[in-house]
């Protein structure tokens, strides 16, 4: 089987583009795994955040996926096409990743 | 960025959150830095049930009967110092995360224990429903919110310790979210950044336990002990595809409901290995080497399952009980398709704990001033196999124990800091060009194969000999600089420092195991079966002219316990 990951990506500041990307799956895989994918066999440089991996423990992976808020570890995969992007409402840093941490355990503090 | 602290602690799970409270209650500044967010990677998060304390709840307990349990799952290395300490101190930290709400399950009035494999009677905590990990989590975040002079930075990975004239002053860092190299000095830097099991193909699913901290440790010029026990997790999910769990679900399922391994003719074999443990007597007790040993076996005998495994059977527990004792977790696994009621799952051994690591005394500090160890990434405490429950035991114990003597020497240090020292991990960082390098996510991919492969669980000196030879020649693709430097969010660099600790923290399995010409706990030697007494000692890693050196020292855990 094969996904459609249509990805919404750039910096801050830039128009961001639109990229889209095949691969393979099967029955039961995640969006995470789909970008796990994509790194490997088409764009290392494709930038997203998780740390635990499908657990779903981590709960880092938020983005919005089809236009909802949702992790990218418990959406599968499906055939044809799924629309990725970061989420709106929270500062873009690159790609799918946002700044989710409290505004106290960033670096740069409340900026 | 420049930034000065009293004492630095890397890494927010629950040993580095644990480190920080208490060096912050013992007077000192602290920067608690994570390279994910602060309280949301590492171990501590996945952990699902089981802690262990001798707390005597459920029945008449001492701690040294769980020492006594602790030293005969360690078979013969467990430093006795640091499992002593463990053991006689979990209690306490258990109890003081009691008063902070984490929520252990009750059993009507009392704090509900259960039997766990290896254990001579009821000891591990939890809370339900398989949620021990993210309730600590919570917990430890609501202390840090409530204690004064923690500042808490998220997305700064930790490139190398600083040293000077010996004595630990700091580090170099990159703030992933916007590239900046950062500097940070510290009269204390505490490493909390738990083990290596993303090393291996199948493991306990987090990102961030790639070795950093062993790699920091050596790079320092400390010393790491028992490198080449690594615990495998005997029934780790393998098939159907599971999402939104961790992989190690189905230990406590087996501590309530009892499910059944089966081999591919549908017998229950684990009685058949169980016969061949003093320790175990058939009633799910066997310790997790032996497990993971069974299991291969069978697989290796052909009589696995299609997907490589072991199968896994709930079929003889009513839909009611499994409800009653797991319903939201019967909920998840109905969104993914499976009925326990009608089906079998797969599961297979996964890389799951260290055993090994950094080598420290009773202060928790390595053999560097200044740089201290707590957690996972500590080594000696549980010898040559960990006896289930005791992770977050000394997550606890040890993270505690370290902020509290790392506060205390930073509040009798001057300033040490240097730049002239912190100036070759600037360099390299700075370093960063865009060159041609293999793509570096499929370089991880293919370092996990080959130890998952060479430096599993089961070794030969053969198989041993060759991951060596290509881990060297990975490092030599690697290369010394960077692809990119300065970016937001870098992928590329992100998996260039990762690889760079990896592969140093790969080949510090691979020597000792290598050496080992034994069977023992987690190491097992196909050419070299059954336990020989005069390996029982440890073997002990350090650098030397950049490379790895390997040493044997006397078994520590003969010395007296404190």
């Amino acid at each position: 089987m094969k996904a459609i990951l249509e990805i919404k990506r750039g910096l801050p500041g830039a128009e961001p583009t639109v990229e889209t990307f095949e691969v393979a799956f099967e029955h039961g895989q995640s969006i995470l795994d789909g970008l796990r994918a994509v790194r490997r066999e088409t764009d290392p440089t494709l930038a997203f955040r998780f740390a635990c991996i499908n657990a779903n423990a981590c709960k880092e992976c938020m983005m919005l996926i089809d236009g909802k808020v949702d992790y990218a570890c418990t959406v599968r995969l499906k055939e044809g096409v799924t629309k990725l992007a970061p989420l709106p409402k929270k500062a873009l840093v690159r790609d799918l990743v946002t700044e989710i941490a409290p505004p106290d355990e960033r670096l740069h503090g409340k900026s | 960025m420049h930034l000065e602290t009293d004492v630095l602690v890397i890494g927010a799970g629950g040993a580095g959150m644990y480190a920080a409270l208490e060096a912050s209650k013992a007077g000192a500044s602290v920067i608690l830095a994570d390279r994910s967010l602060i309280g949301r990677g590492g171990a501590t998060v996945m952990a699902q049930m089981t802690v262990a304390a001798a707390l005597g709840e459920q029945t008449p307990d001492s701690w040294e009967y769980h020492l006594s349990d602790t030293l005969a799952a360690g078979r013969g290395l467990c430093d006795e110092r640091l499992a002593a300490m463990l053991c006689r101190e979990g209690p306490m930290r258990i109890r003081e995360m009691d008063a902070w709400k984490v929520g252990w399950a009750r059993n009507g009035d009392h704090i509900a224990q259960i039997h766990a494999p290896g254990h001579d009677r009821p000891r591990c905590v939890y809370v339900d429903v398989l949620a021990t990990g993210p309730a600590v989590s919570r917990t430890l975040r609501t202390q840090l919110n409530l204690a004064s002079h923690i500042r808490r930075i998220g997305d700064l990975a930790i490139v190398d310790i600083v040293v000077r004239d010996g004595i630990a002053c700091g580090a170099v860092a990159v703030h992933l979210a916007t590239g900046e190299p950062v500097t940070i000095a510290a009269k204390s830097v505490i490493i909390a950044t738990g083990g290596l099991t993303r090393l291996y193909r199948r493991n306990s699913a987090s990102f961030n336990m790639g070795g950093d901290g062993y790699a920091l440790a050596l790079r320092a010029g400390a010393e790491l002990i028992d490198m080449e026990f690594v615990q495998f997790f005997p029934i780790g999910h393998l098939a159907p595809r599971l999402v939104g769990m961790d992989p190690i679900m189905w230990d406590p399922f087996r501590y309530k409901l009892g499910g059944k391994l089966l081999n591919s003719e549908m017998h229950e074999f684990e009685d058949d290995y169980a016969a061949q443990d003093a320790r175990s007597d058939g009633n799910y007790v066997l310790t997790r080497d032996r497990a993971t040993y069974a299991i291969t076996k069978e697989v290796e005998l052909g009589r696995g399952s299609p997907a490589g495994g072991a199968y896994l059977s709930f079929k003889h527990v009513p839909d009611a009980e499994l409800r009653r004792s797991f319903g939201p977790v019967i909920d998840k696994l109905a969104a993914n398709g499976i009925d326990l009621t009608k089906q079998l799952i797969e599961v297979a051994p996964i890389a799951h704990y260290h055993m090994g690591g950094v080598r420290v005394d009773e202060s928790m500090q390595t053999g560097i001033p200044g740089l201290y160890a707590c957690g996972e990434a500590v080594g000696g405490a549980n010898g040559a196999n960990r006896l289930s429950g005791n992770a977050i035991t000394e997550a606890f114990v040890f993270g505690a124990r370290a902020g509290q003597c790392a506060a205390k020497s930073a509040l009798q240090a001057g300033a040490h800091w240097s730049n002239e020292a912190a100036a070759p991990a600037l360099d390299m960082l700075r370093s960063g060009a865009k060159h041609d390098t293999p793509n570096l996510a499929v370089a991880v991919t293919d370092l996990q194969a080959l130890m998952a492969d060479k430096v599993g669980p089961f070794r030969t000196e053969e198989k041993l000999a060759e991951a060596i030879v290509e881990i060297d020649r990975m490092t030599g693709e690697l290369g010394a600089a960077p692809p990119s430097s300065g970016q937001s969010f870098d992928p590329e660099l992100i998996d260039w420092l990762d690889l760079r600790n990896m592969l140093q923290v790969a080949k510090a399995v691979a020597v000792p195991a290598l050496a080992r010409t034994e069977s023992r706990g987690a190491h097992q030697r196909d050419d070299h079966p059954g336990l020989d007494e005069a390996w029982t000692l440890n073997q002990i890693i350090s650098l030397s002219g950049g490379d790895i050196s390997l040493a044997r020292g006397a078994n520590i855990s003969k010395k007296a316990s404190a």
